[in-house]
């Protein structure tokens, strides 16, 4: 069993435009507005930088500023762990589409953009932070994944950690193949060090199979249609504030239970 | 804290030196690259590139055929080389399937299949061909799915992918994992392919050679692609190899090209040395990351000669391989591995007129000598570093 700190969190998705716009909605006082799709506009990246760059990239960077903001910790001190199960469909498909024209014109932008860790790259070059930072994938359990790579991140090399679990629909060619038709990213800073206002995470991870914790139809939804939406039981653990049990299905034959104390 | 060693109880290398360990030895001991003019099918490009041969014709079971893509059959090839699979099967007896991890790195996965979904579509906005397998070719997790599949484990499953330093980065990952207790052993590892989107996007960049890749050579101008699968089997206990520590850092400079004084790398390799617990004085050879990019290489020379001062034996070996990207951390980890139980330093392929405007000292041929530690540096695009520590077995 593993314990870590979360100092602070962020989230982005339709009728939840950041964590404080989350909350209520979480709490069940606040409908979901599921229509409501939030815009992207990361102060993280100068202007320029925001248009080379995809919807993907701007909603991961934005959902981190959106921890952040909240965070005592400075930017540079951070390492990071990016857990995205699809990466960026929209570069997949230009590249691929520019491969189909005579003498294969793929724009250097997008092909430096088209690495799983681009989003990783960009936030290390704001952030000016050269601590560690791991960018995964883990297909429909890629929050487990990312959750126990930053907590062990956290705890074994005793730095705080920027965990981003994020994914953003695929474009229509390829739409419906993947693991994601809906928008969800959610940010966490974890530490091993314990402080005010914290919650305390107690991870284990142990054979045996188990459903999804129960959530409303509409939250269920974006859990179906976005891995990194896997988060929202616990999310909503942390906006009530309370202490819960969680059991969080993992790659088929394992349980990450998760421990919640405010 | 010092790291506690993991053995690297099994391993496995499959590259355009040949498949297996053996193959791979003596293409190092008779100096013959693995590199050709490039004719990789759908490439009209002037370059020459580290295909695998055979890679076509592998057939994978007929249980995992919805994983069929080149990055999977590069896969099974490495998996059934120098006896891995059957090394992680009794592996799996000693640990339980639920108790072995799998921690795997790839850069493009198996874009290779879109590539061509694209092209078989009719006009720009046609729907892709109906038996076009996304989730199981392309998304990047299929590398691991595949492997855990094919291997019958059930542990913590997942693929880094942080472009050239992704399957040096899973040792990191498969030894936290290991530490916190979420597993006991781990099968580590790469695989990246051949595919338009790498050799079009280098060449957009204008980093791909139009000649073999010429490490730290004065007149070095870009890199050779090419393709590898590997793997380890890590575990605590155990006869092999030891990864004695890892070190990583990110550059926080630019998306392609290094910093120019290296101060990414050079953290990466500190923190590799104070995982260790060693000096740069213990270390007795060095694979240099060494694409043969003008910039790459110098700065990566400035962070080697900061830290070690010209008193370790380099090499670069991208000009036997080529530029296996993703999988260039497993390949190299394993010729570290190969450096310390033959007993030799792998030349430096290609490496003609070493650039005088660079320090680290380049070993041009293939010696004999005793190498008790190694250390492999990989970096990539997004300015992420990694280096690993290997040393004698105990």
């Amino acid at each position: 069993m593993m314990r870590v700190m979360v100092e602070s969190i962020g989230l982005t998705a339709p009728g939840m435009a950041g964590w404080a716009a989350a909350v209520p909605v979480l709490r069940g006082a606040v409908p979901l507005d599921a229509a409501a799709v939030p815009a992207f506009k990361p102060n993280l990246l100068p202007p320029n930088e925001r248009r080379r760059t995809t919807a993907l990239i701007k909603l991961a960077l934005q959902t981190a500023e959106d921890a952040l903001v909240q965070s005592r910790f400075a930017m540079n001190e951070l390492a990071s762990v990016f857990a995205s199960a699809e990466g960026d469909g929209e570069i997949v498909d230009r590249i691929c589409s520019a491969l189909t024209q005579p003498d294969h014109p793929v724009s250097p932008t997008h092909f430096h953009n088209s690495v799983h860790n681009a989003p990783a790259g960009y936030w290390a070059i704001a952030a000016g932070s050269r601590r560690l930072s791991s960018s995964l994938a883990a297909g429909a359990d890629t929050f487990a994944a990312g959750l126990l790579e930053a907590a062990g991140v956290a705890m074994l090399e005793r730095v705080p950690v920027l965990f981003l679990a994020y994914d953003y629909p695929l474009p229509p060619a390829l739409a419906g193949r993947g693991y994601v038709d809906a928008v969800f990213a959610t940010a966490m800073v974890l530490t091993a060090d314990d402080g005010p206002g914290m919650m305390r995470l107690e991870l284990s991870l142990q054979e045996g199979t188990v459903s999804p914790p129960a959530l409303s139809a509409e939250l269920d939804a974006l859990r179906v249609h976005n891995p990194a939406a896997a988060a929202l039981p616990l999310l909503q653990v942390l906006a009530r504030g309370g202490s819960a049990r969680l059991a969080v299905p993992c790659q088929e034959q394992l349980t990450l239970h998760i421990g919640v104390d405010a | 804290m010092v790291f506690q060693p993991l053995t690297l109880s099994a391993y496995s290398t499959v590259s355009a030196l040949g498949q297996g360990r053996a193959a791979t030895l003596a293409a190092l001991l008779h100096g013959r690259s693995g590199l050709r003019a490039c004719d990789y099918a759908g490439a009209d490009l002037e370059t020459w590139t580290g295909r695998v041969d055979g890679v076509e014709d592998v057939r994978l079971p007929a249980a995992l055929a919805a994983f069929d893509c080149r990055n999977n059959r590069l896969a099974a090839l490495g998996l059934e080389s120098d006896g891995f699979a059957a090394a992680v099967a009794a592996a799996r007896v000693r640990h339980g399937a639920a108790r072995i991890g799998v921690f795997l790195g790839t850069s493009t996965s198996g874009i290779e299949a879109t590539e061509q979904a694209y092209r078989r579509r009719s006009g720009d906005s046609g729907p892709l061909p109906a038996g076009f397998d996304y989730r199981h070719t392309h998304n990047t997790f299929s590398l691991a799915d595949f492997t855990r599949r094919y291997l019958g484990l059930a542990g913590p499953a997942l693929v880094i992918s942080t472009a050239c330093s992704s399957s040096a980065k899973v040792f990191a990952a498969a030894s936290r994992h290991i530490r916190a207790g979420w597993c006991d052993a781990a099968v580590v590892g790469g695989v990246d392919s051949l595919c338009l989107t790498t050799l079009y996007g280098f060449n957009s960049l204008e980093l791909v050679s139009r000649r073999p890749c010429r490490p730290w050579d004065a007149a070095r101008d870009g890199i050779s692609i090419g393709e590898a699968a590997g793997f380890a089997l890590l575990e605590r206990e155990g006869a092999g190899v030891r990864l004695l520590g890892y070190g990583e850092s990110s550059d926080a400079y630019h998306m392609s090209t290094p910093h120019p004084e290296g101060e990414g790398a050079l953290l990466a390799m500190q923190a590799a040395l104070d995982c260790a617990g060693l000096t740069p004085a213990q270390i007795d050879y060095i694979n240099l990351h060494g694409t043969a990019t003008p910039s790459n290489d110098r700065a990566e020379d400035r962070a080697v000669t900061r830290l070690f001062n010209g008193a370790v034996a380099c090499s670069s070996t991208k000009g036997w391989t080529g530029h296996t990207l993703g999988a260039a951390g497993i390949t190299e980890a394993i010729f570290c591995a190969l450096a310390i139980e033959e007993g030799l330093v792998p030349g430096s392929m290609n490496t003609e007129q070493a650039d005088p405007q660079l320090s680290a000292p380049i070993v041009r041929a293939t010696r004999r000598q005793k190498v008790a530690v190694a250390m492999s540096n990989s970096f990539g695009f997004g300015g992420s570093n990694c280096a690993l520590i290997f040393g004698q077995a105990t």
